[in-house]
């Protein structure tokens, strides 16, 4: 582990180099170098919030649920597309670190990307379940079946946080600004691979022009870096064979069916005996 | 897309041609696609090379035997047997790119599990198996330009 010549146990300061941007004063992105105490499990991001409450109020960063859910805090951390809440300083092994906003989006300020075109390509897919029975999908009677395995089919690319590190690690979106992108492709997939789902064809239809599906050159760099281990690559190539099983006559799939009413013959699991019951607390 | 960026003053941030270059913290794969592009672009400089070269024969014979002449150097030599390097690796790489996206050896998607793997580091000793095979085959024909 390297950490400038010292012992990672005996480090106390962390030195964060960030990019800033100001677009009312800053003709250009510059570095600014920031030095804070570092304490031990330390994230990247306890790092920003320190500067900002105690050193530079005015660094702009996007922030929330500190635990990897949101997405809010991805950003480029020594070269690599990171969450920096997930981010635990010891874990990248330095104590100089380069932080830099998401690239492959624009910057509105600091270390905050614009990412409404990964949200405009991400709703430009249809994400949402679309069957032929209309009256059941806007007055539903029950839920519709699915086996485990036709779960399992889908449900890794269904954890997508769009935190946009997919986009950002993509050579392809670094040069193609229509490509639809890692992130909304693996949506696409996501709906498609649906069981429940059997319109995959207009979706489809949305993901086969040539700054879709085609696009891809699989360098893999967008698994490599999601935090929520979606494996947008997979999903991409998945959906290419799916694309090409359609244009050589490849039909819609049956969708799953609408569960059948309860009987109302089930027996009732019975309640143990170490349960407390309303009549004990009276 | 709306043109959000021009409207709002944002900083537009691709990294451009340089992001298919500069790879930054990324692992083989990524690499490999760096290498395919540049192993792709020198076989194209290479065939119109090889064509404008073959167009001396129109001229004459002597042209053409001149050029071969001045050709005929250890660093020529080693020009070509780069040449078929970068072939092989195009070839064989192209083989399992075909093959990959179009969804086959990836397997089924898997429930993320912390530490994730993804179906390419799943499928690493593919790609260890074709590098095994390109370093054959480029023993093989060194001996062809001794």
């Amino acid at each position: 582990m390297s950490n400038n010549g010292e012992n990672q146990g005996s480090v106390s300061k962390l030195t964060l180099k960030v990019q800033r941007y100001n677009p009312d004063r800053d003709k250009a992105p510059y570095m600014q170098e920031f030095t804070l105490p570092f304490r031990k499990g330390m994230t990247v991001l306890d790092g920003l919030l320190y500067i900002r409450e105690n050193i530079d109020s005015s660094l702009a960063f996007r922030a929330s649920c500190r635990m990897g859910i949101c997405g809010a805090c991805a950003m480029l951390i020594n070269n690599l597309p990171r969450l920096a809440c997930h981010t635990p300083v010891e874990e990248i092994g330095e104590f100089t670190l380069e932080i830099k906003p998401l690239p492959n989006f624009a910057i509105v300020k600091d270390l905050v990307p614009d990412t409404s075109s990964m949200f405009e390509k991400h709703a430009s897919v249809k994400p949402y379940l679309m069957r032929d029975d209309q009256e059941e999908m806007e007055h539903p009677t029950a839920e519709f079946v699915q086996s485990p395995d036709e779960l399992e089919s889908y449900l890794q690319f269904a954890y997508c946080i769009k935190c946009g590190a997919c986009v950002a690690a993509c050579p392809t979106s670094a040069t193609g600004k229509l490509y639809l992108g890692p992130q909304a492709l693996t949506q696409a997939y996501r709906y498609c691979g649906d069981s429940r789902d059997n319109k995959s064809g207009e979706r489809i239809s949305a993901v086969d022009p040539y700054y879709g599906v085609w696009g891809c050159h699989f360098a893999g760099a967008c698994s490599q870096v999601c935090p929520k281990g979606v494996d947008p690559a997979l999903a991409i190539q998945l959906l290419r064979r799916k694309v090409f099983a359609q244009s050589l006559g490849g039909k819609e799939r049956t969708p799953s069916p609408v569960a059948a009413p309860p009987t109302g013959s089930k027996e009732k699991i019975p309640v143990p005996e170490f349960t407390v019951t309303q009549d004990d607390r009276s | 897309m709306k043109a959000q960026s021009s409207e709002r003053r944002y900083l537009e941030n691709y990294l451009g041609i340089k992001g298919w270059v500069w790879g930054g913290r990324y692992r083989l794969e990524r690499y490999l696609y760096t290498l395919h592009r540049i192993s792709g672009l020198a076989l194209l400089f290479y065939f119109l090379l090889h064509i404008a070269m073959n167009g001396f024969r129109l001229s004459s014979g002597e042209s053409w035997t001149s050029l071969m002449d001045i050709f005929d150097t250890p660093i020529v030599k080693f020009g070509e047997y780069l040449v078929l390097a970068g072939f092989t690796f195009h070839a064989l790489n192209g083989l399992r790119l075909i093959l990959q996206e179009l969804g086959y050896t990836l397997g089924r998607p898997k429930p993320p599990v912390y530490p994730y793997v993804d179906a390419l580091e799943r499928r690493r000793p593919i790609v260890f198996v074709m590098g095994g095979v390109i370093i054959i085959l480029l023993v093989v024909f060194i001996f062809n330009f001794i």
